[in-house]
């Protein structure tokens, strides 16, 4: 098997001449787990729906798993799983009919199903719902369900779209670590999202969307260096034009967000000294995150 | 611009549809009793109602009772309307709401595997709703005995046909609401122009033309004789007249919905 997992080449799309994917190009390798990460709007889901086939590109070149897509995508979904960005699940059915069925559209028989299930449900931590209708599933147990159902073929690759948007934090940390299984185990991951932190935390690669251009590319800790590399400092209430004028020497670089001031500065110490005493403010250190690069490249914040 | 191919979308090979057609069936096993209930009740109320209201005003049709001639075209109009019904509600909500063909596409099932599933699987109800109202006929001693079960086959048939034929109404409706135009428009029209409840000599002869060219009405002239234990005429024809109904729109459907799903 080849080492490349997907391959995208300058590829364009647009929609009622509105473009949607503007020359995107970059490669998955495989064993990553690579993300796309960007505001909604961005043009991830139209990507992914490229990459398994669904949309045909306007131009440019999309190889998944060594086959052409559109072309061979059916011979590409075989080895692909997919976790939607809506749980698409069977609601009447219960979470074991729900892997049968989905078994058998990968040509399955009912005994092969039946033999990867336990793993399958043991994996999503359904083992004792195994016979519960997924109508009386919570959320993070379908999301859970949706993941197993996508193993179900034994696939190298996962293309995952938001795969814990809509999630409570519980129910989103239990994915990430499900997913980091996956990954233990040699899988390859390709994730659309637009959570920071859950990009920072599963991606070994990434690629910042804009408007369906790459405005950057590379590991997230290497993106956090390259463009922000010092401390950051959110300064929050009092007359944000006249705090930005105080700190403004010291700083490296100021942005403003809403009412969200955002200052980097090798020194924090001297940002804090100018604005002390001053009243209303709310001051916040952390260490810089790919917020901060987004908010960099974008001169916006990621709007969810 | 880079292009969908229809080869692609065509099913893939001669048995992935089965999938789809069984996840049906498990969805339907779980309702089974009142859908059964469902698609009998109709035909059968109007074979009685029809049969024996009208019958007595009507007498002897073509040599025979009424309700005889009526079982042949409350039969092939039962399959129609089954297999029409389940495709324009069933499947578009299949198509629309519930995601399930999204789920589908994401396997190494065609667009072509999953409405090859589909159209079975209204035909498999349209077969459903004509044998159970054939045999009911049967015991009420209203359909010929063994010559009945030629019908199974023209009852698949006509089930194919309304199949792919709704399912290009589905390709092209935005909205559940605009079924009911081909319900009233289509569907309706159909029964009493091709010979359902009364001879179709009794139409002018420019609307017998008309009726030669609908699907119903080789369904019935397939039907009715089997019913009544008569020899069907030109069934060659009836039957080719039906298949070409049943390949060309199920053809027309997958490149209609290649455009509407896949771009």
């Amino acid at each position: 098997m080849s080492s490349v997992a997907i391959d995208v080449a300058a590829v364009h799309k647009s929609y009622r001449g509105k473009v949607v994917v503007n020359g995107l190009t970059f490669s998955v390798a495989a064993g990553e787990c690579f993300g796309l990460l960007g505001p909604n709007g961005a043009g991830k889901s139209t990507i992914v729906r490229m990459i398994l086939g669904m949309v045909p590109p306007d131009s440019g070149k999309i190889a998944v798993l060594g086959q052409q897509v559109p072309v061979q995508a059916r011979l590409a979904r075989a080895g692909v799983g997919v976790v939607p960005q809506f749980d698409n699940l069977e609601n009447e059915f219960t979470v074991r009919e729900n892997l049968l069925v989905f078994g058998r559209y990968f040509g399955l028989s009912a005994r092969e199903i039946e033999a990867v299930t336990p793993s399958l449900l043991d994996f999503a931590r359904l083992e004792i719902k195994a016979d519960t209708r997924v109508s009386e599933l919570s959320g993070g147990m379908k999301r859970r369900l949706v993941l197993a159902r996508a193993l179900i073929n034994d696939p190298q690759l996962l293309v995952m779209d938001e795969p814990t948007t809509g999630l409570d934090p519980h129910a989103r940390h239990l994915i990430w670590e499900r997913l980091r299984s996956l990954l233990a185990r040699g899988k390859t991951i390709l994730l659309t999202t637009h959570f920071m932190e859950e990009a920072e935390r599963l991606c070994d690669r990434l690629c910042v969307l804009e408007e369906g251009r790459k405005i950057a590319e590379g590991e997230p800790h290497g993106l956090i260096n390259e463009q922000i590399g010092c401390d950051v400092m959110e300064i929050y209430g009092g007359n944000p034009q006249e705090s930005i004028e105080l700190i403004r020497p010291y700083a490296q670089r100021i942005e403003q967000s809403g009412e969200t001031i955002f200052c980097y500065a090798p020194d924090l110490e001297q940002v804090r000294k100018q604005l002390r005493g001053r009243a209303g403010l709310r001051l916040l250190e952390r260490p810089p995150n790919l917020e901060d690069v987004f908010l960099r490249l974008t001169g916006r914040e990621i709007e969810i | 611009m880079m292009r969908m191919t229809y080869s692609a979308a065509m099913p893939a090979n001669a048995v992935n549809w089965v999938a789809v057609w069984r996840r049906n069936y498990l969805a339907w096993r779980k309702i089974a009793l009142a859908s059964l209930l469902g698609n009998l009740a109709d035909p059968m109320t109007n074979l009685l109602g029809l049969g024996f209201g009208l019958g007595l005003i009507v007498g002897r049709v073509n040599g025979t009772s009424y309700v005889d001639f009526l079982v042949g075209g409350m039969v092939a109009t039962s399959a129609m309307t089954s297999a029409s019904f389940e495709t324009i509600y069933a499947t578009f909500a299949r198509m629309h709401t519930q995601r399930t063909w999204e789920a589908m596409l994401c396997t190494q099932l065609t667009l072509g595997d999953i409405l090859l599933g589909e159209v079975a699987w209204a035909a498999s109800k349209a077969v459903l709703a004509g044998t159970g109202i054939t045999i009911v006929a049967a015991g009420m001693g209203y359909a010929a005995w063994p010559s009945m079960l030629y019908a199974l086959p023209a009852i698949a048939l006509t089930g194919f046909v309304f199949a792919s034929l709704a399912m290009v109404i589905v390709s092209l409706a935005p909205s559940y609401d605009y079924f009911v135009f081909y319900q009233t428009l289509v569907l309706t029209p159909m029964v009493f122009l091709c010979g359902a409840v009364f001879p179709i000599s009794q139409l002018p002869a420019a609307l017998q033309i008309v009726a030669g060219m609908l699907p119903l009405e080789h369904s019935i002239e397939l039907i009715r004789p089997a019913m009544l234990g008569r020899p069907a005429a030109s069934v060659g024809i009836h039957i080719g007249a039906l298949c070409i109904y049943a390949v060309l729109p199920f053809l027309l459907s997958v490149a209609l919905l290649l455009r509407r799903l896949m771009r």
